[in-house]
């Protein structure tokens, strides 16, 4: 086949599908800035006629948006910093500390990686409830402090410190605590960046825990309250976009800045594991 | 303080959040199906019996768990093949060395992987729309007839396959990607040497050396497709005719609407199984073939 023609057929369904992933986001966006109504008519317009930001001014005046996106902010932010706090120190003792039946305890872990969270929601729920963390922000971070998969993540990186950089700090006395803190976090900084990523758009993103455990209106996350609203808002379409931007575009940001971070993370978890 | 002590102080709290939040649940799930935990054991423990395989005989005889579980498999069985099959697709565009502004074409392709599920889920329900939605008014242009997506209980469940793919699809491709680049690049020169055709070299090369991580990639998108849940609750709500409920949302509304936390225990329980068998048997098989 004629190279050229070769050439012209793969950036061409490149650029068909990039269009097939974006049209929704980008729809969505235009659809934000019209007019009640607008967006039911047929043909569906593509850009809105007279853009306006009605639909933002009703959802942060009368459907209490400000209160879930800050709910959410903060919820993901400490969920992030809990989680490096746990999975940064566990995972860098699995790679390279010794303790009595590290191997096997690991192997254990990673075992579990594939069981869905899910299966232990009932009890988790009733857990909760007995240390009376249900409908509070609590109910929300603490289960999900330490995660297999970011003690996996973290380890696989750490193995390639290589050990004589910590022995010779031992020997120069440095405490264990000391030698954490100055050699070893400065070196897992890319995998550190990469499991904050991970963690902040898993919870922002997160539904289904927040949704059970979560009973007043005042503690919902974005994503909570969006569901609610477009069961409640059905016929309300640019409305809805409205909350859906909302809802997505902060993490879309994060991800366009941190992209990298991100996406070395996903190959670290696979293909080298 | 000695080294061993040391690694204790920076693995304890990760463990013990995990035995806690994690394994404990989990184990105290199969000991719950076995009970008839409801919303008056809730308020009084003392109401709470042993019942044994009771909430397993009743969910065989409930109609409901078996459409929850056939419309699960339905989505697993039909979605995946199409997404992995788009994921490597993608994945070998972006590979080609006539693919140009591949950074850009990456990031697009993955954008909808980080969106939030809720929000795309709504955008999708007005896409699907059937009078006024985008994907009627496009098949319009082309002679086709408006489908009733979201309200025929045929398109239901097409209509939330098409929407998983396209939001799913990027992350393997990123996954099948560094495949592709750590393939050697030896093994193609010495095939293109005997005169092999594009088609040859991938299933030749490409295909062979992919296997692996293919499998693999398939096992874990199995068990996400499984814990369908968002999708249902936002776009259908299990209809129409209960044709998009899921064993994950007939699990919620078993525990979580009418507070049968016994039953619902036991439908976690049986989607774990299910989970078990499709990842953990496969998964031991896939790595005895993997050397190392």
């Amino acid at each position: 086949m004629n190279r050229r023609l070769a050439a012209w057929i793969v950036n061409g369904l490149l650029l068909g599908l990039a269009g097939v992933t974006l049209f929704p986001l980008l729809w969505m966006v235009a659809a934000s800035l019209m007019p009640a109504g607008e967006s039911g008519t047929y043909p569906p317009p593509l850009v809105p006629g007279h853009p306006t930001l009605d639909n933002y001014r009703e959802l942060f005046a009368h459907a209490g948006m400000g209160r879930y996106l800050a709910n959410s902010v903060l919820l993901a932010t400490a969920a992030t910093i809990l989680s490096l706090l746990f999975n940064v120190a566990a995972g860098y003792a699995f790679a390279k500390l010794r303790f009595t039946g590290r191997d096997r305890l690991f192997k254990g872990l990673v075992g579990a990686l594939v069981v869905p969270s899910q299966v232990a929601m009932v009890p988790l729920f009733l857990l909760l409830k007995q240390m009376g963390l249900v409908n509070s922000y609590g109910g929300v971070i603490v289960p999900g402090m330490a995660s297999i998969f970011g003690i996996f993540l973290v380890r696989q990186y750490a193995l390639s410190i290589p050990n004589e950089l910590l022995e010779a700090a031992r020997i120069d006395g440095a405490s264990e605590l000391r030698i954490f803190r100055s050699i070893v976090v400065p070196l897992l900084k890319p995998i550190i960046v990469t499991l904050g990523v991970f963690t902040l758009l898993g919870t922002w993103n997160d539904f289904m825990w927040p949704l059970i455990v979560l009973t007043d209106r005042e503690l919902y996350t974005l994503p909570v309250a969006l569901a609610g609203l477009a069961r409640e808002h059905v016929q309300d379409n640019e409305l809805m976009m409205a909350g859906s931007v909302v809802t997505t575009l902060p993490v879309l940001l994060v991800f366009i800045a941190l992209q990298r971070y991100y996406i070395e993370g996903l190959t670290v978890g696979s293909v080298k594991g | 303080m000695s080294r061993r002590a040391a690694a204790w102080w920076f693995v304890g709290p990760a463990l013990v959040v995990i035995a806690v939040f994690f394994i404990l649940p989990l184990l105290a799930a199969f000991a719950l199906s076995l009970t008839d935990f409801d919303i008056y054991a809730l308020a009084d423990l003392s109401n709470l019996r042993f019942v044994g395989v009771r909430n397993y005989l009743q969910l065989l005889e409930t109609p409901l768990f078996w459409h929850a579980l056939g419309n699960t498999l339905y989505f697993v069985v039909v979605g995946v093949p199409l997404s992995i099959a788009m994921s490597l697709g993608t994945a070998l565009l972006l590979h080609s060395r006539l693919a140009r502004c591949k950074g850009l074409f990456r990031t697009a392709l993955f954008a909808p992987v980080v969106t939030t599920l809720v929000a795309v889920a709504v955008i999708w329900r007005y896409l699907f729309n059937t009078r006024y939605g985008f994907l009627n008014y496009v098949l319009s242009q082309v002679g086709i007839d408006p489908v009733d997506w979201l309200g025929d209980p045929h398109w239901a469940m097409p209509a939330i396959i098409i929407f998983a793919v396209w939001k799913n699809f990027g992350y393997n491709m990123i996954i099948l990607l560094a495949g592709l680049q750590s393939i050697p690049e030896e093994l193609y020169e010495a095939a293109r040497m005997d005169g092999a055709s594009y088609l040859h070299r991938f299933l030749h090369v490409t295909l062979p050396m992919l296997s692996p991580l293919l499998v693999m990639v398939s096992i874990l998108t199995v068990a996400g497709y499984f814990q369908m849940f968002a999708e249902p609750y936002v776009m259908t709500q299990g209809g129409p005719l209960q044709s998009t409920v899921s064993v994950l949302y007939f699990m919620y509304e078993e525990g979580f609407k009418w507070w049968s936390l016994g039953s619902a225990s036991a439908v976690a329980f049986v989607l774990f199984l299910f989970v078990f068998c499709v990842t953990a048997v496969p998964m031991r098989i896939a790595r005895r073939g993997l050397p190392g």
